[in-house]
């Protein structure tokens, strides 16, 4: 009899640990509401296209660090989509096994680095290169362009995007190698077969086949980008403007949260850093969600 | 009549592998070679180095001649894609590419040749499909996913993608095994069809098979060629005991 | 056949193919761009003393992060204390008993609660904790952690104990011992290298955070080995000294750096060779 006790206690007591997501989960969304009510009651959805944040006279507006967040993500999905489908064609299509393995292996280091050390090597070493060497370079040749008109400081808005899309490049290339992998050989060799580049193979027979996964991949790492906090910080330039030029500082809703929620003195000041993390929260599990389905709808099967 | 391929001291690897070893052999114009033997006995490998498509498997490795018309397809000069458009392959499984539809498969090959104007696709498309003996099934939903067709149809899909291409040797490589017996007697009353027009070798692992569609057949045992000759002699007189020991049922 | 239009096929191609080649060299530089760096300007600032000493204030040379060091591994440790147990018995609640509504949504709260942003964790926990302990506190970095530390367990623990076969489980049932028997001694076992393994890379990974502990663990100057005290962490020192002007907290910044790469990409390879090595055989 003993035993049969012992199942119902394993059972209670998994489930009881497996509540506790439950908990949390409900809870975390409760308390970003509630802590949000304050600056929900005062702005309304004003907060959303304000584009001040003047903690003195209490008005916060989440407009530029909106703009600033959305931007630099889209700046590292342009730079990191290609460069990830390359690295993916190259480990499932082109690479020899031991290649594979070790370029394999990198790619995965390169996500564990952990961001404050991408912030620091983008603070000390890749911003001090943009603002000598390639900005410069930009706003001689480019400058006609008001992306490129600016000083060239270095920290701002292309700081931080490049930051962002080597962080999101192990993300994409990871899962659109494992999608490419689902799909079977011998569709890959029928294409051969009739006399197609392996190119060909790969953009006519794979892409399409991978298509719905490989936009999956792409939320995803648009996802963590929208939510990094500490690299893009670092390189940003922290400056809540809005403006045309990629040599421009901006701010992220992340990295306004990283820097003042231990500074804010007013309750509305608070508030409205909550608010930001709940708007951060809901965006984030959006482009999670979506992503996760077509991933899974992605994979091949018959 | 001519000969269409010679081969001459065939080597392949998969790995450390060896997979054929010194493979010697001549196959006719027009004619169907069935190429035999139980299963790893490096069959399907021979006929996947006869238009290079044994190289795109990572690891694997062949060396020797395999001369197209007098030209070595091994040769530097050679570029495995035009060997690819002049020796035509059906596989095992059929392999309708999924995300296309009926009419896109056929033209696919068709149209890697550079623009060509739409009714002249159409044309060879429709050409191709009756030729693969599948138009009366298929000309009404030409546009519908190639993977609603049964598995038979599939496989002669597959036949009609190849012959779109206007090859000259066609490889086939089992294209029966996955079939049920009313869809194989159908691929092979195409092949009869057709091979007046083509070069054909024929993998199987059914001996009636290759004794019903083949002129020649080659028996593979542990990848050497055991022996090679015109199929009526190689089932009614084989002259290596192994060969015998296969056709008459003793192993495999 | 149409030979200007094969050759632009054959260029296409062997461009293409190029880019692929680039793209994944690309990758490799970077690596080893940000990993040199790491090394050559973090090693230099490394020391005994940089382990055993604490941080000097500003304008005196020297000094080491020996508080950073164990602060790191306390509010790690309180994480996985808290996350570990969690973790792997939500795990065995979803692969034994999950085959229901509830189960389902446990799963789907676990993705919810694995793609919220470390920034948001951070908030979170201090609405929780710090608010409630009306101050800073290594338990509160150490929830923070282990909110993102619990979803990567449970998952994991998942898949792996799903992928023992349901034959070892109906064997220790044929034998008469009970379920609950099966569960821990049986099918937990055989999945323990994998459990393990995982809860490595997860504690690698939360070790590495920063936004976390921002406004939980916070910082602390001294050595402190308090739970409801603020504590410094090799994560927030390398943040603090990163963006502080005087060169010498920026060596600190990269010697700290240094430290904790070292580990993460130890554990790393280490559970990678774990995991290969079990799976080869």
């Amino acid at each position: 009899m003993g035993n049969r006790i012992g199942d119902r206690i394993i059972k209670f007591a998994s489930l009881l640990f497996a509540s506790v997501i439950l908990v949390l989960v409900a809870g975390i969304v409760y308390e970003l509401i509630k802590g949000s009510g304050r600056s929900l009651a005062k702005f309304g959805w004003g907060f959303l296209i304000t584009s001040t944040w003047d903690p003195v006279n209490k008005v916060f507006g989440a407009l530029p660090f909106i703009f600033g967040t959305i931007v630099s993500s889209i700046i590292a999905l342009i730079i990191a989509l290609p460069l990830s489908i390359g690295i993916a064609i190259f480990l499932s299509e082109l690479a020899p096994k031991k290649v594979r393995i070790y370029v394999s292996l990198m790619i995965e280091m390169l996500a564990a680095v952990p961001s404050i050390i991408y912030g620091l090597w983008g603070l000390f070493v890749m911003t001090p290169f943009l603002q000598t060497r390639i900005e410069p370079l930009l706003g001689k040749h480019l400058g006609f362009i008001p992306l490129f008109q600016g000083p060239p400081l270095g920290v701002g808005m292309l700081a931080g995007g490049l930051i962002l899309s080597i962080m999101i490049i192990p993300t994409i290339a990871s899962i659109t190698r494992d999608i490419f992998n689902t799909i079977p050989t011998l569709y890959k060799e029928a294409g051969f077969a009739i006399g197609m580049t392996r190119w060909e193979v790969i953009s006519k027979i794979v892409f399409p086949q991978a298509r719905s996964g490989m936009i999956g991949a792409v939320m995803l790492g648009f996802g963590r980008a929208l939510g990094e906090t500490m690299a893009i910080t670092m390189v940003i330039g922290n400056a809540p403007v809005i403006s045309a030029s990629l040599f421009s500082p901006a701010y992220t809703m992340s990295s306004v949260i990283a820097n003042e929620f231990t500074e804010a003195t007013s309750k509305l000041y608070i508030s409205s850093l909550i608010e930001l993390a709940l708007l951060l929260f809901i965006i984030s599990m959006l482009f999670n969600a979506i992503a996760k389905l077509l991933i899974k709808r992605g994979r091949f099967t018959q | 009549m001519a000969k269409k391929l010679i081969i001459e001291h065939l080597n392949a690897w998969f790995g450390n592998v060896q997979a054929l070893k010194d493979i010697n052999l001549d196959i006719e114009e027009n004619g169907v070679t069935a190429v035999i033997g139980p299963s790893g006995c490096g069959k399907t490998t021979f006929v996947r180095c006869l238009n290079r498509i044994h190289e795109v498997v990572d690891n694997a490795k062949v060396n020797g001649s395999v001369l197209l018309d007098g030209e070595n397809i091994y040769s530097n000069m050679m570029d495995p894609v035009l060997v690819r458009r002049r020796i035509g392959m059906v596989f095992q499984k059929p392999n309708p590419f999924p995300a296309m539809s009926i009419f896109e498969n056929v033209a696919a090959g068709i149209r890697l040749n550079g623009s060509k104007k739409k009714n002249e696709i159409a044309d060879r498309v429709e050409k191709s499909i009756k030729m693969a003996a599948l138009w009366d099934e298929v000309k009404d939903k030409l546009y519908k996913s190639a993977t609603a067709l049964s598995g038979g149809q599939q496989q002669r899909l597959c036949i009609a993608r190849t012959i779109a291409i206007e090859p000259e040797v066609i490889l086939m490589d089992e294209p029966a095994s996955a079939l049920d017996p009313i869809s194989t007697a159908r691929i092979e009353e195409l092949i009869q069809q057709i091979k007046e027009r083509y070069t054909i070798v024929i993998v199987t692992h059914n001996m009636q098979q290759a004794a019903r569609v083949s002129d020649y057949t080659g028996f593979f045992l542990l990848g050497e060629l055991i022996e090679f000759n015109k199929t009526s002699d190689i089932f009614t007189n084989p002259k290596d005991k192994k060969t015998e020991d296969y056709i008459t049922g003793r192993f495999g | 056949m149409n030979s200007f239009s094969y050759l632009k096929r054959r260029i296409l191609n062997k461009f293409m193919l190029f880019l692929s080649y680039g793209s994944a060299a690309f990758g490799v530089v970077i690596l080893f761009l940000i990993l040199s760096y790491i090394i050559i300007k973090g090693a230099s600032s490394i020391n005994l003393d940089f382990f055993i000493k604490l941080p000097k204030p500003t304008g005196e040379t020297g000094g080491g992060i020996a508080n950073a060091i164990v602060g790191s591994f306390i509010v790690v440790g309180t994480a996985s204390l808290i996350a570990i147990p969690v973790g792997v018995m939500s795990g065995i609640y979803l692969a034994e008993f999950g085959k229901n509504k509830f189960a389902f949504l446990i799963r789907y709260f676990a993705d919810v609660m694995n793609g919220i942003p470390s920034i948001v964790t951070g908030i979170v926990a201090y609405v929780f904790v710090v608010v409630p302990m009306h101050g800073f506190s290594a338990l509160a970095g150490g929830i923070a952690l282990s909110i993102m530390m619990i979803p990567i367990i449970t998952r994991t623990s998942e898949e792996l104990i799903k992928m023992v076969p349901d034959t070892i489980r109906e064997a220790g049932l044929a034998l008469g011992i009970p379920q609950w028997k099966v569960i821990l001694f049986i099918v937990l076992r055989t999945a323990s290298t994998g459990i393990v393994t995982g809860i490595m890379l997860a504690v690698a990974r939360v070790g590495g955070e920063t936004a976390p502990l921002l406004f939980t663990a916070f910082n602390n100057s001294f050595m402190s080995f308090r739970l409801d005290q603020p504590i410094s962490t090799m994560t927030v020192l390398i943040y603090n000294y990163a963006s502080s002007p005087y060169p010498d907290w920026n060596a600190i910044a990269w010697g700290s750096a240094f430290v904790l790469i070292i580990i993460v990409l130890v554990v790393n390879i280490l559970s990678k060779m774990f995991t290969n090595t079990k799976y080869s055989l």
